[in-house]
């Protein structure tokens, strides 16, 4: 059944077992994770037993006949790279949307990881206005994090501005699973901004099949890596959403049988989210990918194996919630968390600021048991009364998704909050930070 | 003539061989595929079949391809030039690495075998040697390493003839030796150990006995770990495992920290990388990164190599303990390696026990956890493993097959809880669930007594019982209310909040808060229980939390500040002056009942 084609190229025409995802057949000489056409669908070994080679669809198996044609490609799934890519979408398998050809070199996807000693410690911050970020998590160039939100929440809003304000010099947008309205979403508002020239988009929607969502990343990153290794550039990649990103790994997983771990996601998860999340990174030379990305929560549940897995690995996260008492959308100061803030805060910003932050926050939260004592239906004392104003303040002037103002503002906004409502040993700044910049207002 | 084989089968890094020759357990073998030989592990042999588990990607190997195996486990290479370098999990020399990207196949010297070494003697022709017998002694760093005699050889030897003082290179002959029967044996300054086996280069692991300070002082005071014990800190993300970890390796007592980054972030490792070789070892004054030595197999690297991290890095810490140093192993995170383990056996479709693990995972941490310890080597002198491992739980969920093998064997249990770090109260060891089964211990209780204060144990013990009582009183006070319950309830939190935030809590960030000297712990938990102790006279509950937050606030700025520094004694004086206020409202109060009293009468 075995013919040559082209040089490398071999085609088969008997299948011998078909499941949802996967094809097996007899052939010789396959590489493993070489990539192959099924039926005109494009695939990847994903096991060989002798000479049974087993292969992954991503495009589904549906229709697929015993007789199907399969080329084997003798090489592993690549990207064309080359700075033709800019301002440009392409579906899942590198294809320019809009037709056309891409004119670069050829790049394997999913490639090496970079030898942590050529890695140099992330030290530029990113500004994005965005306080509940800036003051409180405070992102650096090459970290990777991600949103934690639920479903209903402007997630892609926030970070289609994030992306914007960033001073990027390339913007990669990874979507998986994205609704077809939030690819022009995105669309139009880096058109709008006059940024399509920094742009680059890998596209699954929702309309085509989940498992092809899992070349989508390593596309994207393939593409970052391009631009960040060989143009020394500031590349920020957006992978929107994760969550179906995993789904569709459970998916293939399933169907081969392998044993499911928690939230029936395969056993390898944490290995095969941090394998991408891992690809941000700064060079020496100047060039840095940072990774902002989605993770869609069911009910606000972050024990789910997806996001406690992206927990692990990310260094931090940005949790969206909906302030009911303010009627905003807040960055959620307990639960969100940049861990490379202290790279930059204090450092790359005003001195206090790491103080003044945690005092804030730690306020937040005296706010917070006082508000868990009126639920209860017990008295506030004049302490709680201050500290629940504090906190209305505070959420709408600071952790407002809609706050866009610099650092050195942010603090004084806080200093003002700090003295509107409270005495300077309440807040518990260090002696030097309150002669300096306290503002005794009260 | 080593065993050659074929691949017969691919899945992932799971990689099926046929042989006809002989292969063992655990033996190292190579794929030659292209003009690049990816090193793996066999883990297992059913007939004809070896599986081995391959610590590269397979990418593009193909059935057919030639694997020669090697006849030997995997080994660390052990000798001059290992200290302060950056090794992978195959303790690969990452410096010596070509290009950005790490490229498989790729595998260096760990130590530089030409190098010359101020080179010392210490035995004599005609001694009578062991294994791990002192033989020589060469600078390495400022740490004079001692070259032993391999750990491989049995029995009792003889030193047949030793070189003098001058300067050497490690792959020098340096001394034969004969065994009973006369036969010779050169040896050099290098060996090679299996790292899945232990080195029992020692006369005797009693139990320890003394403690590691750490500089941390919900470790040292409340629950401190005993030079030579073992201890674990569960946590969810970011809880603050890593940073405790860094913190640990930059403060504690050792001689020498060996850092195993498993499976967790590249970004952390540079941190160490770039900061170590500019920080100041708070003891020595030296460079931090001179007695630190990284093994990195970050999470983006191969997955196999995981396993074999921290038994590398435990293994290089064994040959220093046999040098007579006190070592401290951190392993970041235990559980990555866990699910390493996961990972491969499931691709073999061996029956799986709780949530997925191998079935023997209790037993394979149990083995490696008792590798630490304090021992005597048999010159007399001793050395030390203190082994910290770092658990991540799912779901931050402690009741998790890694979490409860840990239990079962580590002696230290540092729990970090999700709500102490959401409020920043870090390092956020739950004071109440948290132990450490040394303080049980009359030897490590008179050490304390007798190093620190005669009083030490029993100022902690109040310590822990005034915080498990500040929490019943808390729990009561959310309960009823904060007026439902008498005003003692209060102040009974607040001391314990007291504690919390004076003893418990540290800026691991701030230069002066991130580490404290044992002094310094006894003088400020003295202090503290002093405050403890005092009665006070309040209007109302609300008088309470604002006074003790003063109280808290000066404290606090004491230590912030330099110990005993003028700053300190400032700060010291506040709080005098703060405590004072109470106890004249109490004396004016007393005045005032006695007066009624009087008028009474
Ligand atoms: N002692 C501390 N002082 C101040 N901040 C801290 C401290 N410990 C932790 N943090 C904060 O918490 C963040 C997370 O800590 P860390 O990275 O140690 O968590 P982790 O438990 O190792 O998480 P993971 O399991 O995801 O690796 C840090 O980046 C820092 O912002
Ligand atoms: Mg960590």
């Amino acid at each position: 059944m075995e013919k040559e084609t082209k040089a490398f190229q071999r085609v088969y025409t008997k299948l011998f077992q078909l499941t949802k995802a996967t094809v097996s057949l007899k052939a010789k000489g396959i590489g493993n994770e070489e990539l192959a056409i099924v039926d005109g669908r494009l695939a990847q070994v994903v096991k060989i037993m002798d000479d049974m080679v087993t292969l992954q669809i991503f495009g589904g198996t549906e229709g697929i006949a015993t007789n199907a044609e399969v080329i084997f490609a003798g090489k592993a799934p690549s990207l064309k790279v080359g700075d033709d890519l800019a301002g440009r979408f392409f579906n899942a398998y590198g294809e320019p949307m809009e037709g056309g050809e891409i004119i670069g070199k050829e790049r394997e996807i999913g490639g090496p990881s970079v030898n942590p000693v050529r890695r140099k410690q992330p030290s530029e911050f990113i500004p994005t206005g965005i306080a509940g970020i800036d003051l409180n998590n405070a992102l650096v160039t090459g970290q990777k994090i991600p949103f934690f939100a639920d479903p209903d929440q402007p997630f892609n809003q926030v970070m289609a501005m994030v992306a914007l304000r960033a001073k990027a010099d390339k913007i990669i947008l990874a979507g998986m699973g994205l609704t077809r309205d939030d690819y022009l979403y995105f669309k139009n508002v880096f058109d709008n901004a006059g940024a399509l020239d920094r742009i680059v988009g890998f596209i699954n929607t929702t309309e085509e099949p989940p498992v092809e969502r899992l070349l989508v990343p390593d596309m994207a990153l393939a593409a970052a890596e391009y631009f960040a290794v060989e143009k020394n550039e500031k590349v920020l990649v957006l992978l929107t959403d994760m969550t179906l990103y995993s789904d569709a790994l459970s998916i293939v997983s399933n169907r081969m049988d392998q044993i499911p771990s928690k939230d029936s996601m395969p056993g390898s998860l944490y290995s095969d989210l941090a394998r991408l999340y891992e690809k941000a990174v700064q060079f020496p030379d100047g060039g840095s990918i940072t990774i902002i990305a989605v993770t869609t929560l069911s009910g606000g549940d972050i024990t789910h194996a997806v996001p406690d897995n992206t927990g692990y690995i990310t260094e931090g996260q940005l949790f969206l919630r909906k302030d009911s008492d303010v009627g905003k959308v807040i960055v959620d100061p307990f639960r969100s968390l940049s861990r490379l803030k202290q790279l930059v805060i204090g450092k790359k910003t005003r001195e206090d600021h790491p103080q003044v932050m945690n005092a804030a926050v730690r306020l937040y939260a005296d706010a917070a048991n006082a508000k868990t004592k009126q639920e209860n239906g017990f008295d506030l004392t004049d302490y709680d009364e201050r500290s629940l104003e504090f906190a209305k303040e505070y959420s709408r002037k600071l952790l407002a998704i809609d706050v866009n103002i610099d650092t050195n503002e942010m603090l004084e906004t806080a200093y003002d909050l700090f003295s509107t409502y409270f005495k300077p040993e309440e807040v518990g700044l260090k002696q030097q930070f309150i002669e300096k910049y306290w503002k005794n207002k009260s | 003539m080593n065993t050659i084989g074929n691949v017969t089968g691919i899945i992932a890094n799971l990689v099926i061989v046929e042989t006809e020759g002989t292969t063992a357990q655990n033996e190292i073998c190579f794929i030659k595929h292209g003009d690049t030989r990816l090193m793996a592990e066999v883990i297992k042999v059913v007939g004809n079949k070896s599986y081995i588990q391959v610590f590269e990607s397979t990418r593009g190997l193909k059935v057919g391809t030639k694997v020669e195996f090697m006849g030997h486990m995997l080994e660390a290479t052990l000798g001059p030039g290992i200290l302060s370098k950056n090794f992978d999990g195959l303790q690969n020399d990452l410096h010596k690495m070509e290009g950005v990207f790490l490229k498989r196949g790729q595998y260096t010297d760990p130590i530089e075998m030409d190098k010359k070494y101020k080179y010392k003697v210490l035995a004599k022709q005609g001694d009578k040697v062991v294994a791990g017998s002192w033989l020589a002694e060469v600078e390495e760093n400022w740490i004079p390493h001692k070259i032993m005699v391999p750990f491989t050889f049995k029995g009792e030897y003889t030193v047949k003839s030793i070189k003098g003082d001058g300067e050497y290179a490690p792959k020098e002959t340096i001394a034969v030796l004969t065994d009973k029967d006369g036969k010779a044996y050169d040896v050099t300054m290098v060996q090679k150990w299996p790292v899945k086996v232990p080195i029992r280069a020692y006369t005797d692991k009693p139990r320890p006995f003394k403690i590691l300070e750490t500089g941390i002082r919900v470790m040292d005071t409340l629950n401190p770990i005993a030079e030579g014990g073992t201890g674990f800190i569960p946590g969810p993300f970011g809880s603050g495992k890593t940073v405790l970890q860094h913190n640990l390796s930059k403060n504690a007592e050792a001689d020498l920290v060996i850092i195993a980054a498993c499976g967790e972030r590249a970004n952390e490792v540079v941190e160490i990388f770039t900061e170590f070789p500019e920080l100041d070892d708070p003891r020595t004054g030296r460079k931090l990164m001179e007695r630190t030595t990284i093994i990195a197999n970050t999470s983006n690297m191969p997955v196999a190599a995981r396993e074999a991290s921290v038994y590398t890095a435990m293994t290089i810490a064994e040959y220093y303990r046999a040098m007579g140093l006190k070592i401290l192993l951190l392993a970041d995170s235990t559980s990555r390696w866990a699910q390493a383990l996961r990972e491969m056996s499931n691709r073999m479709e061996e029956l799986p026990g709780p949530d997925g693990f191998p079935m023997d995972l209790s037993a394979i941490i149990a083995n490696f956890y008792s590798r630490a310890g304090f021992v005597y080597l048999p010159n007399g002198k001793s050395g030390s493993i203190t082994f910290i491992g770092t658990v991540s739980p799912a779901g931050g969920n402690l009741k998790e097959p890694v979490t409860e093998s840990t239990k079962k064997v580590a002696r230290c249990f540092y729990a970090l809880s999700q709500d102490r770090a959401d409020s920043k109260r870090y390092p956020a060891i739950d004071p109440i669930d948290s132990y450490s089964k040394y303080l049980e211990y009359p030897e490590i209780a008179e050490y304390l007594n007798k190093t620190i204060d005669e009083n030490w144990t029993a100022s902690v013990f109040k310590a822990k019982d005034i915080l498990l009582r500040g929490k019943e009183a808390y729990e009561q006070i959310n309960i009823l209310g904060d007026d439902g319950v008498p005003l003692e309830y209060h102040i009974r939190y607040w001391k314990s909040e007291l504690i919390d935030f004076v003893i418990l809590q540290q800026d691991a960030f701030d230069k002066i808060d991130a580490s404290s000297s044992l002094d310094r712990q006894n003088f400020m938990l003295r202090r503290t229980l002093e405050i403890t102790d005092m009665d006070f006279d309040f209007d109302s509950f609300e008088d309470v939390g604002l006074y003790f937050k003063r109280v808290i606030n000066a404290l606090k700025q004491m230590n912030y500040s330099v110990y005993e520094s003028e700053e300190f004694d400032k700060n010291k004086k506040e709080l005098h002056k703060v405590l004072k206020e109470q106890q004249e409202k109490k004396e004016a109060t007393a005045e005032g009942s006695k007066e009624k009293e009087e008028v009474k009468a």
